[in-house]
């Protein structure tokens, strides 16, 4: 008996524990869905009295914060695009051709893209990209996330491809289809759940990346929003909490959605584990 | 319709031969089964007449074509997979018509054909399913309708029926038997179930560690094994091997092994050749040929009965020798055999086989050429 009661007031203890420890974690996450709303929002935790749009109507009449959100979609649209399209052709080849060194090939690449898009090789990535003349250009950042992100993306999307039979394609071809059509028609629609995950990862990091941009762009007008938040202080120095409430809400909101139209268009099989 | 041949064919992943040698030819119309244990390169075999694998030296011709270097989608080829290879994406009728579609037939031409191979094959009703919402035996048809759905020279099949059940790979052989004798369509067949080979085969192709042992319609593979290898794989149970001491004398061999009495055979000029290097043979008998043995101790074996069992039309009785060694009949009756303690198996002479010191077959009276 004193066994069960023991064991129950364990129980109890857990989960009190884990509770008070999981509320640690939501508080900041409380803030950030309130204090938007809130049209005197402060760094403390509070329900709004009353609740309002009204920092968000500023965050509108804002033409930097706006074209910030904007210049990310740009350079993230950008960047996914050359990462989704080049690891699909490169991990595709590495995964299905006999090309000798293959993999030793796919490790260094990986060893380096973890140098390329960290700031260790910010100030060689600086002189190229100015040497280049590319300093202060969409295409610049683009370019270094391309580069950084990409060997990443490949190991992933060949690990994705080794699992996929080959005989797929082979019977494709066998059927009478050339190499290109049996990498569309069948292929490319087998490793699309991969394809899908590489994209949204991708996209996720630029987003929401802020050294590169800072560094490789001058002008305000091309400046991602992860860069502009960072004006939204007062002329004394001090954040004005409401404005960076509502625009880090809005900020949010493209990768929440990406992940909600991703998972359910796709499923999110390579995140979540076990799917039936 | 074409036909098939390779010449000196050899394929080597690196270090390791995967086929050495291959010179075997598949006539116009033929059903060639290539049987032989895993590993052993069939497959290997059969990617080359695809295109899906390049020989390391040799030639592969399909027709009159040479084809060795040849891209798969240019050789006029049909396959099935042996994991089916549906395309996950596609329904059905999508797949099926895959073949039409990289054609450029349009797609209500190649709708209406795929559903006339489906309806054949009983997958009619199916059409608009995707892949995964059938069972097994439903994606093996499919993978079979997406192969005869165009006019090919060569069928390939690499173990089609392996991933189905006892009851409807039976049922499967059958439909594939009754196709080659509708179609009268040149196949090459992968498999390592002597039984469908047996069944399905025109000419058999025994394999061993990549070279061919024996190549010869089925009647003459159960009847005439080429080695011991051959007699092993072939049959069902296969076919009883006993190490025997072999001797001339009186103008007539003599074998000779523990409990084994066999009355003296002719000496063939192969028999007499096998003895001047030495004078262990192997003795071989199929189940089949065995009974319990009732009258004189001659041509018989003996042991002590190691299992019994009843399956219905058959029994088989086994009996275990002193040197460990088993011996199968595979005795014919629907009555409980009632047996214990040593027994003794019969044979006819006609029955036995004869293998050298190396395990080829020794021909015996009236198969000398
Ligand atoms: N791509 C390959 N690379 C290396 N070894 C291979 C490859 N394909 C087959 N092999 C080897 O060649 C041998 C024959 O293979 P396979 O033709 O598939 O045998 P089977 O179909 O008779 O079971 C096997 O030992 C296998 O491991
Ligand atoms: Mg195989």
């Amino acid at each position: 008996m004193t066994r069960y009661l023991s064991l129950y007031f364990t129980r109890i203890g857990f989960s009190v524990a884990t509770a008070v420890l999981g509320a640690v974690f939501a508080l900041p996450l409380i803030w950030f869905v309130f204090a938007p709303f809130n049209p005197r929002a402060e760094l403390g935790l509070a329900v709004p009295d009353p609740f309002s749009l009204a920092n968000f109507e500023t965050v509108f009449q804002n033409a930097f914060a706006l074209r910030g959100l904007w210049n990310s979609l740009i350079q993230s649209v950008g960047g996914v695009v050359l990462v989704g399209a080049g690891a699909t052709l490169a991990s595709y080849a590495l995964s299905r051709s006999p090309i000798r060194g293959k993999n030793v090939v796919t490790y260094i690449l990986l060893l380096f893209s973890s140098v390329v898009s960290g700031s260790a090789a910010m100030v060689p990535i600086f002189l190229i990209v100015n040497g280049m003349g590319l300093i202060d250009t969409h295409i610049a950042v683009i370019l270094v996330f391309a580069g950084g992100l990409l060997p990443t993306a490949m190991f992933i999307l060949r690990d994705f491809i080794d699992g996929i039979p080959k005989s797929y394609e082979e019977s494709a071809m066998v059927a009478g289809a050339s190499p290109v059509q049996a990498f569309f028609d069948v292929a490319l629609p087998v490793i699309r759940p991969g394809v899908v995950v590489v994209v949204v990862w991708a996209f996720v990091n630029i987003w929401g990346s802020f050294l590169i941009p800072f560094i490789l762009l001058r002008s305000s007008e091309k400046m991602p929003a992860s860069v502009a938040i960072y004006s939204f202080y007062s002329e004394a120095g001090t954040p004005i909490v409401t404005l960076l409430a509502a625009y880090s809400l809005l900020y949010s909101l493209p990768v929440i959605v990406l992940y909600l139209f991703v998972s359910w268009k796709f499923g999110f099989r390579f995140f979540g584990g076990i799917k039936a | 319709m074409a036909s098939v041949s390779f010449d000196s064919v050899t394929k080597k992943f690196g270090d390791f031969t995967a086929v050495s040698d291959l010179g075997i030819g598949i006539g116009d119309g033929e059903f060639v089964c290539l049987l032989g244990p895993s590993g052993c390169g069939k497959t290997t075999t059969l990617r080359m007449i695809a295109g899906l694998e390049t020989p390391t030296s040799g030639r592969v011709r399909i027709g009159d074509r040479d084809v060795t270097f040849m891209h798969p989608k240019d050789r006029k080829i049909s396959m099935v997979f042996q994991d089916y290879a549906l395309y996950p994406h596609m329904n059905l009728a999508d797949n099926i018509a895959y073949p039409l579609k990289v054609r450029g037939e349009s797609k209500e031409k190649r709708h209406a054909r795929a559903r006339e191979v489906a309806d054949v094959l009983k997958i009619g009703q199916l059409l608009e399913r995707m892949p995964s919402q059938i069972s097994g035996g439903q994606q093996q048809r499919t993978s079979l309708a997406r192969a005869l759905v165009y006019p090919s020279d060569v069928y390939l099949f690499d173990e089609p029926l392996s991933n189905l059940d006892a009851k409807l790979r039976l049922e499967a052989r059958g439909f594939l038997n009754h196709l080659q004798r509708d179609m009268g369509m040149t196949a090459v067949y992968v498999t390592h179930d002597q039984a469908e080979a047996m069944a399905l085969a025109t000419r058999v192709a025994v394999m061993d560690a990549g070279v061919v042992v024996q190549y010869a319609p089925p009647l003459e593979v159960y009847r005439r094994p080429a080695t011991t290898f051959v007699a092993n794989f072939v049959g069902n149970p296969p076919m009883n091997l006993l190490p025997v001491e072999a001797m001339i004398a009186d103008g007539a061999l003599h074998l000779r092994a523990d409990g084994l009495a066999t009355s003296p055979l002719k000496v063939t000029r192969a028999a007499a050749k096998a003895l001047e290097g030495g004078k262990s043979l192997t003795l071989g008998v199929r189940p089949e040929h065995l009974s319990i043995a009732s009258g004189g101790e001659e041509n018989t074996i003996a042991g002590q009965l190691f299992a019994n069992e009843n399956m219905g039309p058959e029994a088989l009785v086994t009996l275990e020798r002193e040197d460990a060694a088993r011996f199968t009949a595979r005795i014919f009756t629907d009555e409980m055999v009632a047996l214990e303690g040593r027994v003794r198996l019969g044979f006819a002479a006609d029955h036995i086989h004869l293998f050298d010191g190396e395990g080829l077959r020794l021909p015996l009276d009236g198969e000398e050429g």
